[in-house]
């Protein structure tokens, strides 16, 4: 499904990806590591096609993010690794959403539910007011509601309580049959029963794979 | 269409909450309040009267203001987005990079353009309520003028906007270009004549290229010359050129300036990195 062919990806002169190469399938769930700096988030936002490379290639399904950006992004659900000051409120957020990328609403407000994320009392709260959780747990409620073959998890959970974090664990467990989950995470223990490929990235390069 | 749409409708709603919308229309709604309660419109000073001095002034406040304005609060649009990461997230949904670019500039033209026309409509009004004549040629004249002018800076603004790095920077560029248009080039020029060194049409060509000046020149063009108080560029320009002609390039030429901006903004917005 994801196919990472030589990726470089230069800052200046700082090497962010280093000839990266991979692939990602379905039903694989994929824990992503790494040290601080390793270029995780890099190559994440390469595949969603925000970075231009500086050599090699990143193809979709066959196709290329960038090119055909609105294809690839229709099978894509992303949670960043921090949530973004959107000043939109929540109200305005879900129908950029259920407009943008076709989601049911409906659907928003039934994972949110299901995070213990109460939405109905906050619908005309902008965004970034919400509590750092919160902001999280609308994020992930929203990446669910998105039917998508790939899930892309950069960190999600870091602002989550350990209550929130194992409802998030439930959900993902039952959405991920038949998809690519890729999920940046710091603590392996966490995630060990939902994956079930491990990289490691150091220095932009991918230094350890391994599938069990 | 309908993200196109969408970006532009949502873009609209935050800009009617923010802080900086409602600073803006009551700048504008204010002058006009303020032109009413000072009694322009019954005062005869040089000839003009009534509404029609009062939507000269207006004007000649807002070629000024309006750039500016429309500058500061435009620049950081794109950029800012992308410093802070909301571009990364909004951008993750399956949405063009053109139907975000240009609904962003849609919203946020409409955002700036209705102010300025709502306190000329309202000035109209309460001017016809009092019982005033209405100038409609003037009226329509500056109904384009404005649209021409916040097409222009509207352009230029989103076009900083594609590729400046920091919003500092943004915001420095951004006066930069208000203070060499408003005043700089007027300098220059007024001192290329003193001298006398230059032919007329190399001054009036350098002065036709600055949006601002043809500005200038387009809100007195329908008073009568003998009897307005204008630069010696203005005189220029009038004596030389078709009225008709005139009023024409005045509104196409900032036009056409602003979206070859926002167009080239838009190539830099495409070819960069979004996040
Ligand atoms: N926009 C950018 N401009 C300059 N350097 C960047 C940029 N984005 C990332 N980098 C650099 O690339 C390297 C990899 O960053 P990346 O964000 O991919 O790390 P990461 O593995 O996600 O780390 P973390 O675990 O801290 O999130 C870092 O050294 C970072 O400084
Ligand atoms: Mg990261």
């Amino acid at each position: 499904m994801i196919k990472i062919e030589n990726l470089t990806k230069k800052f200046g002169a700082h090497i962010s990806l280093d000839s990266v190469s991979c692939e990602f399938n379905k039903n694989e769930s994929i824990a992503l590591m790494g040290a601080n700096g390793a270029g995780k988030t890099t190559l994440i936002r390469s595949i969603l096609g925000y970075y231009h490379a500086d050599a090699g290639s990143v193809s979709i399904n066959g196709r290329d993010p960038i090119k055909h950006r609105v294809e690839v992004l229709k099978e894509i659900s992303f949670v960043p690794q921090l949530p973004p000051p959107i000043k939109l409120n929540i109200e305005e957020l879900m129908h950029y959403i259920s407009i943008s990328a076709n989601v049911d609403k409906d659907k928003i407000m039934h994972y949110a539910n299901e995070m213990k994320l109460d939405l109905a009392t906050n619908m005309k709260k902008s965004f970034f007011k919400l509590s750092g959780g919160m902001k999280q747990k609308l994020l992930i409620a929203i990446s669910l509601a998105k039917k998508s073959d790939i899930i892309i998890y950069d960190e999600p959970t870091a602002n989550l309580d350990p209550k929130a974090r194992d409802d998030f664990y439930r959900l993902l467990k039952q959405n991920e049959d038949e998809k690519v989950l890729l999920f940046v995470t710091h603590r392996l223990e966490e995630v060990k029963d939902l994956v079930n490929r491990q990289i490691y990235m150091d220095l932009g390069k991918v230094v350890s794979d391994e599938k069990f | 269409m309908k993200n196109l749409y969408l970006i532009a409708y949502l873009d609209l709603k935050e800009s009617l909450r923010a802080k900086w919308f409602v600073v803006y229309s009551l700048v504008f709604g204010g002058l006009i309040a303020l032109f009413f309660i000072a009694g322009v419109t019954e005062s005869q000073v040089m000839g003009f009267s009534g509404l029609s001095r009062l939507l000269l002034m207006y004007i000649q406040i807002t070629i000024v203001i309006l750039p500016i304005f429309i500058l500061i609060t435009t620049v950081r649009s794109i950029s800012g987005d992308r410093d802070n990461h909301i571009l990364e997230y909004m951008l993750s949904f399956p949405i063009s990079l053109k139907q975000y670019y240009w609904g962003k500039i849609i919203g946020r033209f409409i955002t700036v353009y209705l102010p300025v026309l709502f306190a000329m409509v309202i000035a109209i009004i309460y001017g016809a309520f009092k019982g005033a004549d209405i100038p409609w040629n003037i009226f329509f004249l500056y109904t384009g003028l404005l649209f021409a002018m916040s097409s222009a800076f509207l352009g230029i603004a989103f076009f900083i906007s594609s590729f400046v790095k920091s919003s500092e920077v943004a915001l420095g560029i951004a006066f930069f270009i208000w203070i060499f248009l408003l005043a700089f080039i007027d300098i220059a020029l007024i001192s290329l004549m003193m001298q006398n060194r230059f032919n007329e049409e190399l001054i009036i060509f350098i002065a036709m290229i600055n949006p601002m000046e043809i500005f200038r020149v387009a809100a007195i063009s329908l008073f009568d010359p003998e009897l307005t108080v204008m630069g010696p560029v203005a005189f220029y320009i009038l004596d030389s050129m078709c009225q008709g002609i005139f009023v024409l390039v005045s509104i196409a030429y900032p036009l056409f300036i602003g979206l070859l901006f926002a167009f080239l903004g838009y190539k830099i917005f495409e070819k960069k990195d979004l996040v």
